[in-house]
C-alpha cells in the first residue's frame, strides 16, 4: 500500500531529470500522451493497484506474477533508453532512445516498484514471508546490480567495440594484446616490460616484503618481552591514517636527489646524487611501508590464535626452539601468512599514487589505466582493457584467497582452559626478528618526522629554516567586504572531502551490516552467490571503479557524474564488503538463540535486529563507520576520475602540488589530514562504543550459561 | 511499524539526491591552466570583490581541453581560464566554447585581442610567455658542464638522464615546444630530432611545470619551460638560470575561454569582464606569475622575458591551433616517442 501511494505521488514530480522539450514533464502526463517509454510502467502499476486493493488477493502464484510484473517495470524504466549511454538531444523528438537521464519521478517510481516487488515477494512465501527481509534483500541486490554489475559491464562492453575497421576480434586484440601491456623486452635487451609483469612482478615482491616485515613485527610484539613495543603497535597503526602516497612523498624527500639523505652522503661520503628512487625500487619500497602495517594486522591476529599448549607440547618432546618454531608455529600461521601475502598483492595492484609520483617510466597497469585516460586522446576503450585485465588479476586472486583459505585456519585456542605460556624464541631467531623490526620502525618514524619536519620547512633540501608559509598557503581566510573568504588553497577540497565521505560512511556501514546480516541470519536461494557478488566488489581497484562509473554515468539513463552522488555512490559499493566482513565476524560470536528467543516472545525479524542485534553489534558498527570513513577521505584511486571543479578531493589536490612538486604544501595538507583523521577516528570510537560496556557485560553472561 | 521504515529509506534516498542538487547554488566554477598559486590569488581575488564562491579545478591545458570535450553534452564548468593558446583555439574550433565580446577588450595589448579576433572572441588572450627552458646552475657547476643555449645543444652526451619535459598530450607547454620544433626544423626532422634527444630525457611529466620545478629542486639538470616559469623559480631563490634559445623559439598567447552551455553563464561573464581589468591582470606577480599581461595599464615586471630581445619564430597559431594538426601531431609524438620507450 505504502509503495503505492509513493508511485502515485511520483507520478506528478518531473519524470526526467531534464524536462523534455514540447512535452509534458511529470510521469502522469507523459503517459496520458501516450509515451512509450512510461505508458507501460503505469499498466503495471494499475495492475498491481489492483492486486493491493484487493486485500493482497491471488494465491503464491499471483503474488509471484507480481514481483515479477514490478521488477520488470522497474528494469524497464531504466533500459527502455538502451544502455548504451547515448546522451539525450534536446533537438529531437523524445523517442525511447533519446531519453533525458531518470530525474525524481522515475527514480520514485524504480523505487516502489522495487518495493511492490519485495512485498509480493514475501506475500509468496520468500524469506517466510518476513516482508523486512524482502525489502532488505531486493534493496542490497538493486544497488549491487546497478553500481557493482552493470559498471562491470559496461567495461566489458568498451572492450568488445568494434574498432575503426569495424571488427570486434581487431578492436579486442587491440586493447587486450599489445606489447604495452604484455612485451616482455626486458629480459631480452634491458627495454621495458609490459604492464602486467610490472604490475605482477611489483605486487610479489610487495607481498613477500610485507609478509615477511609483517611476520617480524607480529611475533616481536607477540613473542618478545623486548621494550618499546606498545608504541610500536601505536606507530603500525599509522599509516591506515595516512593517504597512501604520502609514503612516497616522504621518500622523495629523503632520497631523492636533493633529499636529506642523498645529499648527506653526498657530502659525507662523496657518493653522487642519482634518481635511483624514481622507478620500480623505489614503488616498491614505498608499497612496501605503506602496506606492511595491513600484513602485520593479519598475522598479528593469526599469531595469538596459536595456543602455547602445542608448542610446550613440541618442547616437551625435545624440539629445540628452532625446531619447533620451523615445524609447529610456522605451519600453525601459514593461512594468516598467505592472507596478508594475498591481501598486500591486492593493495599494491590497486595503488595510483606511488606509481604515479614514484614511477618515473616505470608503468603499472593502475597508472596505465590513468595515462590513457587524462591525455588529449583520452581513450576510454583502451583504458577500459587495462581496467579488464587488472580486474581479472585481481580477482583471480580473490578467488583464490576465498576458495584456498576457506577452512585453512588452524584455531588452538579453545574454549578449554589453556594456561601456558609462549616459550622463548630462538636466539638467532629474535635477533633477527629484532632487527628486522628496528629497521621497519626507524623506516617509519623517519618517514612521518619527516613529514612533520618538511611541512614546517621553507624549502626542503635547501632553506630548512622554520616557517608556516606551507599551512597558511593551504588554509588562510581572509575578511572581504562580503564577509569571510575562505582563500587557503585547500578549504575547497577539505570541506567537500569531510562531508561526501561523513554522508558516505554511515550509509556504507549500514549497507555492509545489513547484508552481513542477510548472509548470516537469513535463509533464501542464492545465498552463496549473493555473499560473493556483495564481497566482489573488494577485490575491484580503484582506477577500475573510477573507469567503470564513468563510463556507466555519463549519459541517460543515470547521469550522476560530476555531482557529489557519483562519489558517495563509489564508496558505499566499494567499501561495503569491509563492512559485511566485520558483520559476519560479530555475528559468528552472538548466539543465534538470542534471535529465537526475540521471535518466541513475539518480535518480528525487524525489531529483533533493532532492539536485540544491533545493540551486541555496536563495536562492528564502530569499525565499519570509522573504516569507511577513513578510507574514503584517504583514497586517491577511487576518486581520481570522478572529481569535477565543485567537488574535488583532498587527496586529488595533493597530488597535483606533488606533481607540480609544490612538496611543502602537499605534505603540510597532508599533516593537517592525518591530525584530524585520528582525532576524528577517536571521536567515532568513544561515540560510537559509548554505550557498549554494559551491554557487552549482559551478553557474555547470556552466553555463558 | 513496516511504513515508518519504508519511511526512513525513502527520505535516506531522498536526501543523498537533495543534497547534490541543493549545492548547485550561484558559484562560479572554473578550470585553471596556469600555476596553482595564481589560480587561488585570481579566485580569491574575485571572492572577495565580488562574493561570488569560486569552484576552481587546476588542470593541464590539455587535459583541461580533454576534459571539456568530454563534458560537452553536460558542460560542468563555466570558465577556462589561462593555459596556451592553441587548445583554446582548438576549442574554439570545435565549437565547445561560447562567443563573447567583453567590453574591456579595448584595454588589451595587440596579441591579446589577435587572439580574439581569430576566433570570433571565442577565446581572447589573456597573457604570453616565451618558450625555453631552464637549467641548475648548482648542478652544472658540480659536474662541470656547459649549459645549453640552442635547441641544438640539447642533443649533448653530457646530458644523459638530465631533462625533464611534459607530454604533449596533457600539456600546453610541451605541445608549444612540440609545435615550436616542428616549425623551426619541418615535421620529419623535428621528430628526428626529438628521438636523438629522447636519451637524454628522464621523464615526460604530466604538468608543464613540473619540469621546471624539478630543475629548481635539483631533482633534474635542465626543464624545458616557459621562461616566466623559471623567472617564477629563479626569484623564489633557487638556483636555475632561464634560457631563451639562440636559434629562435616559440611563444604561447595564454587565453581565456568561455565554455558554451556552463551552468552558470551569468557569473561567467562577470568574471570574464573582471578578469580583463588592469585590477585583476596586476594578480600576477604579487602570485609569483612572471607572464607578460594583455592589459595595456600592466607594467611588465622588470624580471620578466623582453619579447624584442628573444629570437622569436613567426608562431602559427591558427594552424598549429587547429584540431587536425594537434591530434596528427600529437598521434605522431605517442607513436614514434612515447611508445618507443
Amino acid at each position: 500500500m505504502f509503495w503505492l501511494v509513493v508511485a502515485a505521488a511520483a507520478s506528478v514530480l518531473p519524470w526526467y531529470a531534464v524536462a523534455p522539450a514540447n512535452a509534458a514533464s511529470s510521469g502522469l502526463l507523459l503517459a496520458l500522451g501516450g509515451s512509450v517509454a512510461v505508458l507501460p510502467v503505469y499498466a503495471v502499476l494499475l495492475a498491481l493497484a489492483g492486486i493491493g486493493v484487493g486485500g493482497g488477493g491471488g494465491g503464491r502464484a499471483a503474488q509471484r506474477l507480481a514481483a515479477l510484473a514490478s521488477f520488470a517495470g522497474a528494469v524497464w524504466i531504466l533500459v527502455s533508453s538502451g544502455l548504451q549511454g547515448t546522451p539525450y538531444d534536446p533537438a529531437l523528438a523524445l523517442t525511447l532512445s533519446n531519453q533525458p537521464a531518470v530525474g525524481w519521478g522515475a527514480g520514485l517510481t524504480v523505487v516502489a516498484l522495487l518495493g511492490l516487488g519485495a512485498t509480493a515477494l514475501a506475500r509468496a512465501g520468500m524469506m517466510d514471508g518476513d516482508r523486512f527481509g524482502a525489502h532488505l534483500l531486493v534493496l542490497v541486490c538493486a544497488i549491487l546490480a546497478l553500481f557493482v554489475l552493470f559498471p562491470l559491464a559496461q567495461i566489458l562492453e568498451a572492450v568488445s567495440r568494434p574498432d575503426e575497421t569495424g571488427s570486434v576480434l581487431a578492436g579486442l586484440a587491440g586493447r587486450l594484446g599489445g606489447r604495452e601491456i604484455w612485451g616482455l623486452t626486458c629480459l631480452v635487451d634491458g627495454g621495458r616490460c609490459g604492464m602486467v609483469w610490472n604490475s605482477v612482478g611489483l605486487g610479489t615482491a610487495v607481498g613477500l616484503s610485507a609478509t615477511l616485515l609483517g611476520l617480524g613485527a607480529s611475533l616481536f610484539i607477540v613473542r618478545t618481552n623486548a621494550p618499546m613495543r606498545g608504541p610500536l603497535r601505536l606507530v603500525t597503526l599509522l599509516p591506515l591514517v595516512t593517504p597512501p602516497f604520502v609514503v612516497g612523498l616522504a621518500l622523495i624527500l629523503l632520497f631523492g636527489r636533493s633529499g636529506s639523505v642523498t645529499l648527506f652522503m653526498y657530502d659525507v661520503f662523496d657518493i653522487r646524487p642519482s634518481r635511483w628512487i624514481y622507478g620500480p625500487q623505489g614503488v616498491w619500497l614505498a608499497q612496501t611501508l605503506g602496506l606492511t602495517p595491513l600484513a602485520f594486522m593479519v598475522i598479528h591476529a593469526t599469531l595469538v590464535s596459536v595456543s602455547p599448549s602445542v608448542e610446550e607440547a613440541a618442547q616437551t618432546l625435545r624440539a629445540g626452539r628452532w625446531y619447533t618454531f620451523r615445524t609447529v608455529t610456522l605451519p600453525l600461521i601459514r593461512p594468516g601468512l598467505a592472507n596478508a601475502f594475498l591481501l598486500c598483492f591486492i593493495e599494491s595492484l590497486a595503488d595510483l599514487g606511488n606509481p604515479l609520483i614514484l614511477g618515473g617510466g616505470f608503468r603499472v597497469l593502475a597508472s596505465g589505466i590513468y595515462f590513457k585516460i587524462v591525455g588529449a586522446q583520452a581513450d576510454l576503450g583502451e583504458a577500459a582493457g587495462l581496467g579488464l585485465i587488472l580486474l581479472a588479476i585481481s580477482l583471480t586472486v580473490f578467488l583464490l584467497q576465498t576458495v584456498w583459505l576457506r577452512g585453512a585456519s588452524f584455531v588452538t585456542v579453545t574454549g578449554k582452559g589453556d594456561g601456558g605460556k609462549f616459550g622463548e624464541l630462538a636466539p638467532s631467531l629474535k635477533l633477527l626478528v629484532g632487527g628486522v623490526t628496528l629497521i621497519w620502525g626507524v623506516l617509519i618514524v623517519t618517514v612521518y618526522g619527516t613529514v612533520i619536519a618538511g611541512s614546517f620547512a621553507q624549502i626542503w633540501g635547501r632553506d630548512y629554516s622554520f616557517t608556516l608559509t606551507h599551512y597558511l598557503d593551504a588554509f588562510d581566510v581572509i575578511s572581504g567586504p562580503h564577509g569571510l573568504v575562505w582563500s587557503g588553497g585547500a578549504w575547497n577540497f577539505f570541506f567537500t572531502t569531510m562531508w561526501i565521505a561523513a554522508v558516505a560512511a554511515p550509509l556504507t556501514a549500514a549497507l555492509g551490516l545489513l547484508t552481513a546480516y542477510l548472509i548470516a541470519r537469513r535463509r533464501f536461494v542464492g545465498r552463496g552467490v549473493f555473499e560473493f557478488a556483495a564481497m566482489m566488489s573488494f577485490a575491484m581497484p580503484g582506477t577500475v571503479i573510477g573507469l567503470a562509473y564513468v563510463l556507466s554515468f555519463n549519459a541517460p539513463p543515470i547521469e550522476i557524474t560530476g555531482t557529489a552522488v557519483i562519489l558517495i555512490v563509489a564508496f558505499i559499493s566499494r567499501n561495503m564488503p569491509i563492512g559485511v566482513r566485520v558483520g559476519l565476524a560479530q555475528f559468528s560470536q552472538i548466539d543465534p538463540s538470542l534471535d529465537e528467543a526475540s521471535t518466541t516472545l513475539g518480535a518480528r525479524p525487524g525489531m529483533t535486529l533493532r532492539r536485540v542485534l544491533y545493540p551486541l553489534m555496536k563495536p562492528a558498527v564502530a569499525t565499519a563507520v570509522i573504516y569507511a570513513f577513513v578510507s574514503s577521505v584517504t583514497t586517491l584511486s577511487q576518486v581520481i576520475f570522478l572529481v569535477s571543479p565543485r567537488y574535488d578531493w583532498a587527496t586529488t589536490y595533493i597530488i597535483g602540488l606533488v606533481e607540480n612538486t609544490n612538496y611543502g604544501r602537499a605534505i603540510a595538507y597532508s599533516v593537517v589530514l592525518i591530525v584530524l583523521l585520528i582525532v576524528i577516528v577517536a571521536l567515532l570510537q568513544l561515540i560510537l562504543t559509548r554505550t557498549e560496556f554494559r551491554r557487552v557485560n549482559t551478553k557474555s553472561t547470556g552466553e555463558t550459561q | 511499524m513496516i511504513g515508518t521504515k519504508h519511511l526512513i529509506f525513502a527520505t535516506a534516498v531522498s536526501a543523498i539526491a537533495l543534497t547534490s542538487g541543493a549545492a548547485s547554488a550561484q558559484n562560479l566554477v572554473m578550470y585553471c591552466s596556469v600555476q596553482q598559486s595564481w589560480c587561488e590569488a585570481t579566485a580569491a581575488a574575485f571572492t572577495k570583490e565580488t562574493g561570488i564562491r569560486v569552484a576552481m579545478q587546476r588542470k593541464d591545458t590539455g587535459a583541461a581541453l580533454a576534459q571539456i570535450r568530454a563534458e560537452s553534452a553536460n558542460p560542468q564548468a563555466d570558465v577556462w581560464w589561462g593555459g596556451s593558446g592553441d587548445a583554446h583555439i582548438q576549442a574554439a574550433s570545435d565549437g565547445l566554447t561560447q562567443e563573447y565580446k567583453s567590453p574591456n577588450v579595448s584595454e588589451l595589448r595587440d596579441w591579446a585581442v589577435e587572439q580574439g579576433e581569430t576566433t570570433g572572441y571565442k577565446t581572447i588572450g589573456i597573457y604570453s610567455g616565451v618558450l625555453g627552458w631552464g637549467y641548475n646552475t648548482e648542478f652544472f657547476e658540480r659536474e662541470g658542464l656547459d649549459p645549453p643555449l640552442a635547441w641544438s645543444d640539447l642533443e649533448k652526451a653530457d646530458y644523459e638522464g638530465e631533462i625533464q619535459v611534459a607530454n604533449p598530450n596533457t600539456s600546453g607547454t610541451a605541445y608549444t615546444a612540440l609545435a615550436t620544433l616542428v616549425q623551426l626544423y619541418g615535421e620529419d626532422e623535428a621528430f628526428d630530432y626529438l628521438k636523438r634527444i629522447d636519451g637524454n630525457i628522464s621523464e615526460y611529466t604530466q604538468s608543464g611545470t613540473a619540469g621546471i620545478r624539478a630543475a629548481a629542486l635539483g631533482e633534474t639538470g635542465i626543464g624545458i619551460a616557459f621562461l616566466h616559469d623559471v623567472i617564477q623559480q629563479a626569484a623564489a631563490g633557487f638556483p636555475v638560470k632561464a634560457v631563451a634559445p639562440s636559434d629562435g623559439t616559440g611563444y604561447e598567447i595564454g587565453s581565456m575561454s568561455l565554455i558554451k552551455d556552463g551552468p552558470n553563464p551569468d557569473v561567467a561573464k562577470t568574471f570574464y569582464d573582471w578578469a580583463l581589468t588592469a585590477e585583476a591582470q596586476g594578480l600576477a606577480l604579487d602570485a609569483g606569475a612572471y607572464q607578460i599581461q594583455a592589459n595595456k595599464n600592466v607594467e611588465p615586471a622588470p624580471e620578466a622575458p623582453k619579447l624584442d630581445e628573444t629570437k622569436l619564430i613567426d608562431y602559427d597559431f591558427a594552424k598549429y591551433g587547429s584540431a587536425e594538426t594537434r591530434s596528427h601531431l600529437l598521434k605522431r609524438w605517442d607513436n614514434e616517442i612515447a611508445s618507443q620507450r
